[in-house]
């Protein structure tokens, strides 16, 4: 198993963190991971990314091309990444922001209105978990509970009485899809 | 202690073994793409642990001062800066290279010239390699492409500044540093006592007991005869550690009809693209230096011998190239591929590189 994932959208939306959630899922469950941030001006505003890489075997490469998955959070990550999704591969994006929705047909494409859903739940700030949800029901990857772990590893303690409410934004994520 | 696996970024990782290790000292001062080493030592607070000195400097200036003076005295110090900082500390790296004194250096490098971009770069391996400061001196110069080697060479840097009383410069870039994956940290050791800095630096200068002589470290000697001799003893270590401390590392060669050269992250980028042109039948070798000073030259010698021609790949416009050139003796054409200015190449970008020079029989 490879994945080869990469998570964008504007600095401030918990791109770098997702991705970072995601790696750390990755760790409970005994894969290699590598989590390779932009680091630049980019965390202050303007596009973020990062790419996530989950494998049973040792990752060579932590800078790709091509992608298995991309999890799209804005217009100018979709215009930037669509076209580097593999064949086959999966395109997860949120229309919230979206005027030009993807194009491609030979790429499986899910729409996941996660801004929506955020707002509805009042709990903005749960906005990549949902799409996290969303990804993880889509690609597998990992377990819930994985990420639960994950979680609870990089949330300071005094933000753990926020855990279950990131819970219950990725399982909205989840049945978004 | 139970093996504990941690996912950290490179530079955080650095500090981490910096800890365990038991060093003394680290005087830093903060530049990106590596500020969170002097950071992530601040949260870990080790001064109310084992009692290392976190300290940050003035200026890189200061830094690298108090890491010749800490290393005067035989204790484990060390200093991290990127590119522009690393150029200020020169001065102190030659002084601390002269006075053949055990310290570790490590530049996460990024996009010059000047003040650059703070984006990954390599264009500081002539100035890691071939001097930097004045005068005849090496450093020894590890390339770390993983968080795990950048945790690990930090004991490794270590343990060879010791063994050879000789400045350590760890030359990663902002993709090691910045990257999180897997490590496992080394176990704790403790701090040297007085005692054990006395048995093992008899050099250093900790305050003179009646029983020797007092110890004196400069690196001015205004006698020409003496300051040669004072050269060639460096030059004879410097010998001896190329013949002892060469260390790379091969992917693929066995059967390599083409062969890529590249370190630290670049070496990865070059591995997948290697895997693709396998995957097309084109058999292409990587040769990564994990040592570029001493460089293995050797190795390179035995592959270029058999090969149909070299790719260097490297994040400038052309450094460790020369080396190749120089080791491969003519026997087969060395190419250039690099992005210079913060740009990484992707693994495409490679494979289109190695098409440009080179059309494999089908």
């Amino acid at each position: 198993m490879k994945e080869e994932i990469i998570i964008a959208g504007f600095g401030g939306q918990g791109v770098l963190s997702m991705g970072k959630i995601l790696a750390y899922a990755g760790l409970m469950q005994d894969l290699e991971v590598t989590w390779m941030p932009s680091y630049g001006p980019e965390q202050r505003g303007g596009t973020a990314n990062v790419t996530v890489i989950l494998s049973d075997e040792a990752i060579s490469s932590p800078v790709l091309n091509k992608y298995d998955t991309a999890v799209i959070l804005n217009q100018q990550s979709l215009d930037k990444f669509e076209p580097k999704v593999k064949p086959g591969g999966t395109l997860i994006y949120d229309p919230y922001s979206i005027h030009h929705a993807p194009t491609r047909t030979d790429i499986n494409v899910v729409a996941v209105p996660a801004m929506e859903a955020t707002l509805e739940m009042e709990s903005s700030k749960a906005y990549n978990m949902v799409l996290l949800g969303a990804l993880l029901k889509t690609r597998g990857l990992v377990e819930v509970e994985a990420v639960m772990k994950g979680l609870k590893k990089t949330l300071p303690e005094r933000h753990h009485h926020l855990l279950p409410m990131n819970r219950n934004a990725i399982l909205k994520g989840m049945e978004l899809v | 202690m139970e093996e504990e696996i941690r996912l950290m970024k490179g530079n955080e990782a650095v500090a981490h073994a910096a800890i365990r290790y038991g060093v003394d000292g680290y005087f830093g001062y903060p530049i990106t793409p590596q500020s969170e080493i002097l950071e992530t030592l601040e949260e870990l607070m080790p001064w109310d642990t084992t009692g290392m000195v976190v300290l940050q400097a003035e200026s890189e200036v200061a830094a690298i001062n108090m890491v010749y003076g800490g290393a005067s005295t035989g204790k484990a110090v060390m200093t991290s800066s990127s590119s522009p900082g690393i150029s200020l500390k020169m001065e102190g790296i030659s002084y601390v290279a002269a006075g053949e004194l055990p310290a570790l250096i490590i530049n996460c490098m990024r996009g010059g010239p000047g003040l650059g971009t703070i984006q990954p770069s390599q264009a500081d391996y002539f100035q890691a390699t071939k001097g930097g400061g004045h005068g005849d001196y090496r450093l020894i110069v590890l390339a770390p492409a993983t968080v795990q080697e950048m945790a690990d060479f930090v004991g490794l840097g270590f343990d060879l500044a010791f063994k050879y009383r000789n400045p350590v410069m760890m030359l990663a870039d902002g993709v090691v540093g910045q990257m999180m994956e897997k490590v496992v940290l080394p176990p704790y050791r403790p701090r040297r006592t007085a005692e054990q800095i006395a048995e093992q630096c008899p050099w250093a200068v900790t305050g003179k007991p009646a029983t020797r002589k007092p110890n004196v470290l400069t690196t001015l000697e205004l006698d020409p005869v003496l300051m040669e001799k004072h050269n060639d003893d460096l030059q004879e270590k410097y010998r001896i550690i190329s013949e002892n401390e060469v260390r790379y590392q091969e992917y693929y060669t066995d059967d390599c009809e083409y062969l890529i050269m590249a370190f630290g992250s670049v070496a990865r980028i070059c591995l997948k693209a290697i895997e693709e042109l396998r995957k097309e039948g084109v058999k292409v070798g990587l040769l990564r230096p994990i040592t570029l000073w001493p460089f293995p030259s050797d190795a390179v010698e035995r592959l270029a011998s058999k090969v149909k021609g070299i790719i260097v790949a490297e994040l400038n416009a052309g450094q460790m190239i020369e080396d190749v050139m120089l080791a491969s003796k003519n026997v087969t054409p060395v190419y250039h591929f690099g992005r210079t200015g913060g740009i990484v190449p992707d693994p495409q970008e490679v494979i289109d590189s190695f098409y440009n020079y080179f059309t494999p029989e089908p």
